[in-house]
């Protein structure tokens, strides 16, 4: 199943299942792909390498028919094809699995994997047929112990993947893509995994997987096409023999369309204000110690699953520490207590915004004043000027645009959004925020001016730490970077001394399979 | 993924609050348009009970009689709008009413209040209401259980156990002055009358006005926000089904004065009256909107057209199916209106809720 392929190879074969040439997308205010290519064979296993926003997941969607490329040329086994919605693609034999899955908890493993294409006769659904047919694709995949029987919402992650992996072949997929399918598993899940991939690249199946693991990509890649900037950077090359420094050089030295604010010189003043010692959660993160102090932005940074957003909400309390301490301005933390957090001074901003942080229906005011609404009451009766005018002020500062607090957080921008989530703890006056990726969604223009910001709140006197997938924010970003991976802190370096280079060696490598 | 989070430029953007629709949708789609639309439909109501039942409708007794009749149920009406705009749901208020009036009437009860007076008997209602609901309010925030399950086995259990209480037997109030106080009228109004005036008031005042009840629509709207912005939602939730259960303990007592008796089937479907009052009120039934005007006008539509119908001499039948089509075209209405405001014209997607922003109460 290897294919001898070194050097780049932007010509046809001739045999190519599927080629994408000069694909373009855009989104308002972002070109998501550029001219990407990307080339195929039947049976081989192809990864699609990049960083947090070269365009993978942009290119699975053009690919899978849920987005409409702008431009570009996708030909399917010699044919040119259009793919208008994701049931083309499935009819072609292009199958997508998804890291959220998409199966239905409460039936079985036999009724998720023909769901939509039963077995039947005059409507009546042939139980035994299907189950014996569900049998078939799992002993393929090399899992005859699965029942068939068996409700999904019992299967382990791994367990639920297979499942979804036979439901492609239920569908005589000749592409299976995969993405990141062993960021929720387990080592040895993923070796058997593999083994599965391995068979069915075997049997003439092609896989696209991405992954952000180099050593998974040279345990079971054929080839490699590394992206950057929503551009094919190189492609074709070949996943055993390209050395790990040349497969990171692609990667790296991504244009940054803003500059970040510069780091003040002098060391920070005066002790910690956070402090966490040997905190753990089993099976999330261990022995994680570290210091943050007034004025100091801390970043974290490491792959989706490496820990680090669980980090952040064992800090906040939302999830229990299982050990260890945090401790703020000398006064240690109840674990899992929030409010506790909070009163000491804690702030945040979490990961999905809109889910955990906005009551999207509701008045801009009324989020800003959220947490801090014991400071606008009088035996518990709300002083109504003075929380709009209180929060009117902080939307000012942070120049939350359109203006205007009686709005519907809704109509606000990714980047507006973030801003009401951070004046709600401005508010609070906190003294430590938690950020947790706090540019997802929000737009290159509106970035630098979220990454002013953050300066700027810490050049006031606030200790930050910062959680980010992307690697050139945290180091562009921070004062200190801690890299997380597999659940430990790897390193904990002043960001002028590391570059973009040796955190995705680090986090490449650390997490070998 | 750069592509799938950035939907829209900042630069985009406009402001543009009220030009997306006309002045009249703007004036329709907020909370005051919701209630004008109720209380447009309460006077249709009126004008069709005064077209067929005349003077016999328009009468000050009769009106008395119909906001005495909407006064129970009313005040169950607004503790559950609390519970459902904090994004829960309760079956067993019927139940709980029930059990307090039962309880509160049973010799034993009778007999001290007889000694100590009649606040006995209430305080006992208040007492089994508050806590049913604080069984509710613990089961449902610290045992994670879904609201529609606790609150059915409680509709279960309550009921049952008023049976069990009142051996299936009416019992009589005989404690002296209760009946009395509470049927009385002050200044031609009567004492019931005005107990649902000021439970409506205080839960006004409760609801948009206290940090009680901003929490409310903060966990009703979005639970995980509110829980990671430091309020204590288990023990609000929990507080919210408390104070439904004491308005269950209140409706009780009035029951009980407008009865003179408790037995184990007072309060059968109050659940269905009080929720479909709240929800054709402009309360969502998903939480994070909650409106004390709405659910009263709601109340007094239902309670209007139960009396139209009596005055005619319609049967109980037909007003159970005029109930169930009112309530599905009042949430259709909503639903057009809460469309138009929340949805403004497409490509700039900017304003238009500008002007109707308010979601708490009104």
């Amino acid at each position: 199943m290897t294919n001898p392929a070194t050097t780049p190879q932007p010509a046809t074969t001739g045999r190519s299942l599927l080629r994408m040439q000069g694909i373009v997308k855009h989104f308002p205010g972002v070109r998501a792909l550029d001219g990407v290519d990307l080339e195929v064979l039947p049976g081989e296993v192809h990864c699609v390498l990049g960083q947090n926003g070269a365009g993978k997941s942009t290119l699975i969607k053009v690919l899978s028919g849920a987005h409409q490329p702008d431009d570009g040329t996708i030909t399917w086994e010699g044919e040119p094809v259009r793919l208008p919605h994701p049931q083309s693609a499935m009819d072609l034999g292009i199958a997508t699995i998804y890291q959220e899955l998409d199966l239905v908890d409460g039936l079985s493993v036999a009724e998720n994997i023909f769901l939509g294409h039963e077995p039947r006769t005059a409507g009546f659904v042939r139980r035994h047929a299907m189950r014996r047919a569900a049998a078939d694709l799992l002993a393929r995949l090399g899992h005859p112990e699965v029942d068939p029987a068996t409700e999904v919402g019992r299967l382990s992650a791994a367990g639920k993947q297979i499942v979804s992996m036979a439901r492609a072949l239920s569908h005589d997929a000749k592409l299976i893509i995969m993405d990141e399918p062993s960021a929720v598993l387990d080592q040895q899940e993923v070796q058997r995994l593999f083994g599965v991939i391995g068979d069915l690249a075997a049997s003439g199946v092609a896989v696209v997987y991405i992954s952000h693991r180099l050593e998974e990509i040279r345990q079971i890649g054929d080839r490699v096409t590394v992206l950057k900037d929503g551009r094919t950077v190189a492609a074709g090359l070949s996943a055993a023999d390209t050395p790990t420094s040349e497969v990171i050089r692609l990667m790296t030295g991504r244009t940054i369309a803003h500059a970040f604010p510069e780091r003040p010189t002098g060391r920070p003043a005066g002790g910690p204000v956070l402090s966490v010692r040997g905190l753990a959660r089993p099976g999330e993160f261990a022995d994680v110690s570290f210091d943050v102090h007034a004025g100091e932005i801390v970043g974290l940074a490491g792959l989706v699953g490496s820990g680090r957003s669980e980090i952040l909400e064992t800090i906040f309390g939302a999830r229990k520490a299982a050990a260890g301490t945090v401790t703020v301005n000398g006064v240690e933390l109840r674990p899992g207590s929030i409010a506790a957090a909070v009163s000491a001074g804690l702030g945040l901003c979490p990961e999905e915004r809109k889910s955990q942080a906005l009551v999207l229906d509701d008045a801009i005011f009324r989020n800003v004043t959220m947490a801090s609404l014991g400071t606008f009451a009088k035996a518990g009766f709300l002083d109504r000027a003075a929380e709009r005018s209180a929060a009117e002020e902080r939307l000012v500062d942070l120049d939350v645009r359109p203006a205007g607090v009686d709005r519907l957080v809704r109509t606000l921008s990714g980047g507006n959004q973030q801003k009401v989530v951070l004046a709600r703890w401005l508010l609070r006056e906190c003294k430590v925020l938690l950020l947790d990726e706090p540019t997802r969604g929000v737009d290159v223009g509106a970035r630098a001016q979220l990454y002013e910001l953050i300066r700027e709140l810490a050049d006031a006197g606030l200790a930050v730490v910062l959680v980010s997938s992307e690697i050139t924010e945290v180091i562009g970003l921070s004062d200190r970077v801690l890299v997380v991976s597999n659940g430990r802190v790897l390193t904990d370096t002043p960001a002028s001394e590391i570059t973009e280079h040796d955190v995705l060696g680090m986090v490449m490598e650390g997490e070998v399979a | 993924m750069t592509g799938s989070g950035a939907g829209t430029a900042e630069g985009v953007r406009v402001d543009r609050p009220e030009s997306g629709s006309g002045r009249w949708p703007v004036l329709l789609s907020g909370a005051t348009g919701r209630n004008l639309g109720l209380v447009l439909a309460l006077l249709l109501l009126c004008a069709v009970g005064a077209i067929t039942a005349g003077d016999r409708f328009v009468d000050f007794g009769n009106v008395m009689t119909v906001l005495r009749l909407a006064s129970v149920i009313g005040v169950v009406s607004v503790g559950m709008t609390f519970v459902i705009a904090g994004g829960g749901i309760d079956l067993s208020v019927g139940a709980i009413v029930a059990l307090a009036s039962v309880w509160a009437t049973t010799l034993a009860t009778q007999r001290i209040a007889t000694d100590y007076g009649w606040v006995v008997v209430v305080t006992t209602a208040l007492a089994v209401g508050a806590a049913c609901g604080l069984i509710n309010g613990l089961l449902i925030a610290y045992g994670r259980i879904a609201p529609f399950i606790v609150t059915l086995a409680m509709l279960a259990g309550a009921r049952g156990l008023a049976e069990m209480i009142a051996g299936k037997k009416t019992q009589i109030v005989t404690v002296p002055g209760f009946v009395d106080f509470f049927s009385g009228r002050v200044l031609g109004i009567p004492v019931l009358v005005i107990i649902f005036a000021a439970v409506a008031v205080g839960g006004w005042i409760l609801l948009n006005r206290t940090t009680f009840g901003r929490r409310t629509l903060a966990v009703g709207g979005n639970v995980e926000a509110a829980r990671l912005a430091g309020i204590k939602v288990q023990r609000h939730t929990t507080m919210l089904y408390v104070l439904l259960g004491l308005a269950c303990g209140l409706a009780a007592i009035m029951l009980l004065a407008r009865t003179t008796a408790g037995t184990s089937t007072h309060g059968q479907l109050y659940e269905l009256d009080a929720i479909a009052a709240v929800v054709i009120g402009g309360t969502l039934l998903s939480g994070g909107r909650g409106t004390i005007v709405g659910t009263v006008l709601g109340v007094l539509i239902f309670t209007t057209l139960t009396n139209v119908f009596t005055l005619n001499d319609l049967d109980t039948s037909t007003q159970a199916v005029a109930k169930g089509v009112i309530i599905v075209v009042a949430v259709l209405l909503q639903q057009r209106f809460a469309r138009r405001s929340d949805s403004p014209p497409h490509p700039a997607r900017a304003g238009g809720a500008g002007g109707a922003a308010g979601s708490s109460g009104t």
